[in-house]
């Protein structure tokens, strides 16, 4: 084991605008750890995939992967370690499955203008690996949104990154696909020892599928620990200024948070 | 997955498809010619003298001129689509070939015509003139970043009525007399120019092209976005700074001797994408010879249709072109991508 650990994140601040902002966010993430950040809306957490990413650059503080400071990092480099699932796929033209995995090839394609069969063979393994092998050839905007979503997810794993990170991975999914993107990611995590940082709104994926949390709020770190630890009543109430219940799943025994509605003649 | 030899059969078939249209356009005129009368005079070999003329020194000169044009403004039209990641922007419908037939117009009125440095200058000005109309444009559109498609047909329309206003109102100062060959090249017009301003054009669209094409792999992943083209590894504004210069090269040095040719940047990409796909390494050559072909063709027929008489190119493409942003305009929003 190295004593690094693979990514470091340390006294970060970043703003624009005004509205977006982190402040003196520090955090590691281990070796083929899976790492969750979560948190109220605007908090800073997909600014925060977009720092680890080099879209922004830190004002203040350093962010290292594998010790090496991202500044340090050409783009293509980062990318032959880092992928990212966003949140929406846009795009300008027709696409097919298979044309956006190859994608995932252009960080290991320097100086190359046609990919080859090696490329194609990683691609064809990615798409394998998410699920969408026999979509290959179906245009993007022809797919439900779990079949896209693990478009992407094969797009990123072309990449052959250490680093996966995600962004609400399961927001547009119904109970089933956000049921085979978690065993994915498990498996990914188990059998490649793929280290995933995901974040979310949705404190009981993150909770159930974690190693680690870190609450962020108004962008700074509230907490860091087990979905134990982070996932508490008191704390999670005064974060998102809501009443809420935590119990322990009878299956995995992590936290469950659920909402304390308001009664039908209450809170008007 | 685009291969090489994919790349190489595609300019081919497009290449044959050019020089079919060519060799049939050679014939087709006031003075008709058989095709053996054209390949006579073609390899040098003996030809009635009427032949040689009006092949050598009227046909092919404005064959290869619509050429080139067709070329360059196709690729101009991959480019800025690229670049704003819009199928709907092209040349034209951003406003920058106003900027550079008013850099023309200004070039011509200060005796930028007939010897190879004129038409050199005639090419710069032109090209400043469509840099100085892309900036605009963009700058008037960019809302945080991104190009939404309304604010940016907004812009190109705005930009493009400011250059056609000054346009006006320099033709409204200058002396009638001087006038007569601007006019007819604000119709847009492929009319002999001769060899000299065609040769010109082409160095131009070849470097522009180029300059284009080496990015086309990176063009795709533009086309995800910038963030994730960042995250791929793309140096996204370097990539976007050289298509902007390239696409503007093309739409000036284009613009500079044809004058304003609409909408062909916007049909032929939008009908080879139906049939090669988006991906960029495939689509800018076979576009390009695409855009030759049509060129070539279009202007044949504005030779031939009203004979004796003769139509501005610009009518024909507009005449196929308008009809066809609207689809496109309706189909978009239709499905909801813009």
């Amino acid at each position: 084991m190295s004593p690094e650990p693979l990514l470091a994140v340390r006294g970060v601040d970043f703003g624009y605008g005004g509205a977006f902002r982190l402040e003196d966010v520090s955090f590691e993430v281990e070796r083929a750890e899976v790492f969750a950040v979560i948190g109220p809306n605007s908090s800073g957490k997909t600014t925060l995939i977009r720092l680890l990413t080099k879209v922004h650059e830190p004002q203040r503080g350093e962010i290292r992967l594998g010790g090496i400071a991202l500044g340090r990092l050409s783009r293509r480099a980062l990318a032959r370690q880092v992928a990212v699932v966003p949140q929406e796929l846009t795009l300008a033209f027709p696409l097919t499955v298979e044309e956006l995995a190859l994608m995932g090839r252009h960080p290991h394609a320097e100086g190359r203008f046609f990919e080859g069969p090696e490329d194609l063979a990683r691609a064809w393994e990615a798409m394998a690996l998410a699920g969408v092998l026999d979509l290959g050839q179906q245009p993007l905007d022809t797919l439900s949104g779990g079949e896209r979503q693990r478009a992407v997810l094969a797009r990123a794993l072309a990449q052959e990154p250490r680093l996966l990170l995600l962004d609400e991975p399961t927001s547009h999914l119904d109970l089933r696909h956000q049921r085979e993107i978690v065993g994915l990611l498990r498996r990914l995590n188990r059998e490649r020892a793929l280290t995933v940082v995901l974040v979310s709104h949705d404190l009981n994926l993150a909770g159930e599928v974690a190693d680690r949390l870190l609450l962020l709020a108004g962008g700074r770190v509230v907490r860091i620990g087990s979905s134990d630890e982070v996932l508490e009543e008191g704390l999670l109430e005064e974060v998102y200024g809501c009443p809420v219940r935590v119990e322990k799943s009878p299956a995995s025994g992590r936290p469950v948070v659920m909402i304390r509605w308001p009664d039908a003649d209450e809170g008007r | 997955m685009i291969t090489r030899r994919q790349a190489f059969l595609g300019t081919g078939g497009v290449a044959v498809a050019l020089a079919a249209v060519s060799a049939a356009a050679l014939t087709l005129g006031a003075a008709p010619l058989t095709l053996s009368e054209v390949v006579s005079v073609l390899l040098g070999r003996e030809a009635p003298e009427l032949a040689a003329t009006v092949v050598l020194g009227l046909r092919l000169p404005r064959i290869l001129l619509a050429a080139v044009a067709g070329a360059g403004l196709t690729v101009a039209g991959v480019a800025f689509q690229a670049l704003t990641r819009n199928p709907l922007a092209d040349p034209a419908v951003l406003g920058v070939a106003s900027g550079a037939a008013f850099g023309a117009v200004v070039g011509q009125l200060a005796g930028l015509e007939g010897s190879l440095l004129a038409a050199f200058g005639l090419s710069a000005v032109a090209f400043a003139g469509a840099l100085v109309a892309a900036a605009a444009v963009y700058l008037i559109a960019a809302v945080g970043g991104r190009l939404p498609i309304q604010t940016l047909l907004l812009a190109g329309v705005i930009t493009g009525l400011f250059f056609s206003a000054a346009i006006t109102l320099i033709i409204s100062l200058v002396d009638l007399a001087r006038l007569g060959g601007i006019l007819h090249w604000l119709m847009g017009s492929l009319g002999t120019l001769g060899y000299r301003p065609v040769g010109v054009m082409a160095l131009g669209c070849a470097v522009g092209t180029g300059a284009v094409y080496a990015q086309a792999r990176a063009l795709n992943l533009l086309a995800l976005g910038e963030e994730s083209a960042l995250q791929l590894g793309v140096e996204a504004e370097r990539v976007k700074r050289v298509i902007f210069v390239a696409a503007s090269l093309l739409t000036g040095v284009v613009v500079a001797h044809t004058g304003p040719i609409g909408f062909v940047g916007l049909i032929v990409p939008h009908a080879v994408r139906l049939a090669v796909g988006s991906d960029n390494r495939l689509l800018i050559p076979v576009a390009a010879g695409a855009g030759a072909t049509f060129l070539v063709f279009a202007d044949t027929l504005a030779r031939v249709a009203v004979r004796p008489a003769e139509l501005p190119v610009g009518v024909i493409t507009a005449f196929c072109g308008a009809p066809f942003f609207v689809y496109l305009l309706r189909t978009r929003f239709r499905r909801g991508l813009a």
